[in-house]
């Protein structure tokens, strides 16, 4: 187990492409501590992958440093740093039974024998797989193989930490929710390092303690998913998680207020900041609410359709020019002359994508 | 859902079984035809019973081009299987030279046979012959023409050339399926090489290799074109395959009537060493039934 940290990682996937600086990974520098449940969540092609196989050491940085605790492991190979990875695809030995795909790894290793027997059995009973010990693994279905995979990093008592990348893609839905729930927890159990990258919201959100959100090659926000959700530092986060995504508004402001297509909108710790550059008003869905026109503060919009998904209803609006989302409850009646009001507290005010930090200076 | 029985179906598969009849069975069956009667001149033919079958099955000559037959094919297949899964390996697997790699690759396999022969007949000559020439100047006492053991040699040397190259395609079209995840978590499970290739490699690369020793058998026990050109089956009978043997008893002797039993027998064998090779393989690694397997 250990505290993994990146020192000013910077990953392009060729020396040509690092001189035109195109980087799949911009810089990274940042630490996941010893037994916290990370996700890394974004969009496909974001460098989520790139930077796990960095972290795996199947990949090594152009510039940049990692470390192991204390030990710099940028140069060693993935065996020598002492981590499992859980991929995408499951992979199995076909031709060995589960049995010995668990024990693969520890006999790698010399571990003595009887060593072997005894932790291949624990983890045969903590995958669920005792039943199936002797049968060869090519039969199994999706969703065994690939806890034949985890079960293959968790034998090594020792890993440093364990790594996914995307390991529910193959699994069926209904699977996805057991096994989800069983990698917690496992991870509760060994209190491991893990990384999990997806591009899953909801996996990421259940699964980590911390979501790290990456987009176009930098990550763009570090948080719980609490934070993610109420104060996203990118306008990316705001529009990725959730859904529907935040609300983000072209706004120009003025003096505390901000302007969105002539509606005036106080913002309630003022604008924090004087500079005329892209400025938009984020607001949650959740938080916009649903007003006959003519009452304080309504902004008169006009609707374009009500979804209606089950549990709740989502509106889809314009503000003048601008696309704007909204959830009322079900069964809640919608207003023909409709107009928004925003809750004061949830709006977010972003400046070239960022969030402005309104109890003092840009962020 | 009722199913509806209709006997039209038949016409659709009509035009393949007379394609098949004309092309397959027919002259199959004028062979079985041959193979119970003798002819004599003047198209009179006798009942012979299965008179011609025993002959043959008992026939000295027959069982030493059998014995030559499977010792070749043997021989052909314990050098072209693992020549051509090494080569296969030892191809790369992306960049510019995966293109130069496969067409070299190819190249054996579009010369026709005959040619082939032709090759090898003037290569391996000791007054002309790159190869013969070359092998004598460096004092091996080598001539294919009149030693048995040296036109062996010529003849699994030019099978070699001609087919290792089907086998190192298969197998690296085998290779390269093999998703890149496999090759990782092999590193981090901390297998070595011959792991990877035990239990990685080998085992995705089962079903092409069926193939390829399926081919190669089939096509090596039926040999005929490039070992007639090189050698004639010489010197004496040390290279005259069933096939060789076989035209000799109908063109040269025109013996119709135990050629006719001997193609019969010839064509069982292929099919039973064929259905062998292909249970053994298929069922190499299967899962044997266990309790519980009807779940």
């Amino acid at each position: 187990m250990a505290r993994i940290r990146l020192d000013h990682i910077r990953h392009a996937y060729s020396a040509e492409l690092a001189k035109a600086g195109t980087y799949a990974l911009r810089e990274i520098d940042h630490v996941f501590e010893d037994g916290g449940a990370y996700a890394l969540l974004g969009p496909s092609g974001c460098g989520k992958t790139t930077l796990l196989n960095i972290i795996s050491g199947l990949l090594t940085p152009s510039e940049g440093h990692l470390y192991f605790d204390r030990t710099d492991v940028t140069m060693l190979t993935p065996e020598q740093r002492n981590i499992a990875q859980v991929f995408q695809f499951p992979v199995i030995y076909d031709t060995m039974t589960v049995a010995e795909n668990l024990a693969f790894p520890l006999k790698n290793r010399k571990v003595p024998a009887g060593e072997v027997k005894r932790r291949v059995a624990d983890m045969l009973a903590r995958i669920g797989l005792e039943e199936k010990a002797n049968r060869k693994a090519r039969g199994l279905t999706a969703d065994e193989k690939q806890k034949i995979s985890l079960g293959r990093g968790l034998v090594r008592s020792d890993v440093n930490a364990i790594l996914f990348d995307e390991p529910l893609t193959v699994i069926d839905p209904h699977m996805k929710w057991q096994l989800r729930s069983e990698l917690k927890q496992l991870h509760r159990e060994f209190a491991m390092t893990m990384v999990y990258v997806t591009h899953d919201q909801t996996e990421a959100l259940t699964f980590a303690d911390k979501v790290v959100v990456m987009y176009d090659g930098e990550v763009v926000q570090i948080g719980t998913p609490e934070e993610l959700f109420e104060r996203p530092q990118h306008t990316f986060v705001g529009y990725f998680i959730g859904s529907p995504g935040m609300n983000v508004l072209p706004c120009t402001v003025d003096g505390s207020d901000a302007i969105v297509s002539g509606e005036r909108i106080a913002l309630p710790n003022g604008a924090g900041f004087k500079r005329t550059g892209k400025t938009e008003l984020g607001i949650r869905p959740e938080f916009v609410t649903l007003v006959e026109r003519g009452g304080p503060n309504a902004m008169p919009v006009t609707i374009d359709k009500v979804e209606d998904i089950g549990s709740e209803r989502i509106v889809r609006a314009r503000l003048g020019d601008h696309p704007l989302s909204a959830i009322i409850e079900e069964g809640a009646s919608v207003p023909s002359q409709a107009a928004v009001t925003f809750a004061p507290h949830a709006l977010n005010l972003y400046a070239d994508s960022r969030l402005v930090d309104r109890s003092g200076g840009t962020a | 859902m009722e199913k509806t029985w209709n006997n039209k179906a038949w016409f659709f598969v009509l035009p393949v079984l007379i394609l098949v009849a004309i092309s397959a069975v027919i002259p199959l069956m004028t062979v079985v035809n041959y193979s119970v009667q003798d002819s004599f001149g003047n198209n009179q033919f006798f009942w012979y019973g299965a008179d011609w079958f025993r002959e043959v099955l008992t026939s000295e000559r027959f069982h030493d081009a059998l014995m030559r037959n499977l010792a070749f094919s043997a021989m052909i297949l314990a050098i072209e299987i693992p020549l051509g899964i090494l080569v296969a390996l030892a191809m790369p697997k992306k960049g510019i030279w995966v293109p130069v790699c496969l067409v070299l690759m190819a190249l054996p396999l579009l010369i026709p046979w005959n040619v082939v022969g032709t090759i090898w007949q003037v290569f391996a000559r000791t007054d002309i012959g790159l190869l013969g020439a070359t092998v004598a100047g460096l004092g091996f006492d080598y001539n294919y023409v009149q030693d048995p053991f040296d036109a062996w040699v010529t003849v699994i040397v030019m099978d070699v050339w001609h087919w290792t190259s089907l086998v190192v395609l298969l197998c690296y079209a085998g290779l390269v399926s093999i998703p890149d995840a496999y090759y990782q978590a092999a590193k981090i499970d901390g297998a070595s090489r011959w792991a990877v290739f035990r239990y990685i490699q080998l085992p995705k690369m089962g079903r092409v290799l069926l193939i390829a020793v399926l081919l190669r058998f089939m096509d090596s026990f039926m040999i005929y074109t490039e070992p007639f050109v090189v050698t004639g089956g010489g010197p004496g009978n040390s290279t005259t395959f069933l096939s060789i043997d076989l035209v000799k008893l109908a063109i040269g002797q025109f013996n119709l009537g135990e050629a006719a039993a001997m193609s019969l027998i010839y064509f069982l064998i292929i099919l039973l060493m064929s259905y062998i090779f292909y249970t053994i393989m298929t069922n190499v690694g299967v899962d044997k039934p266990y309790k519980g397997a009807d779940e």
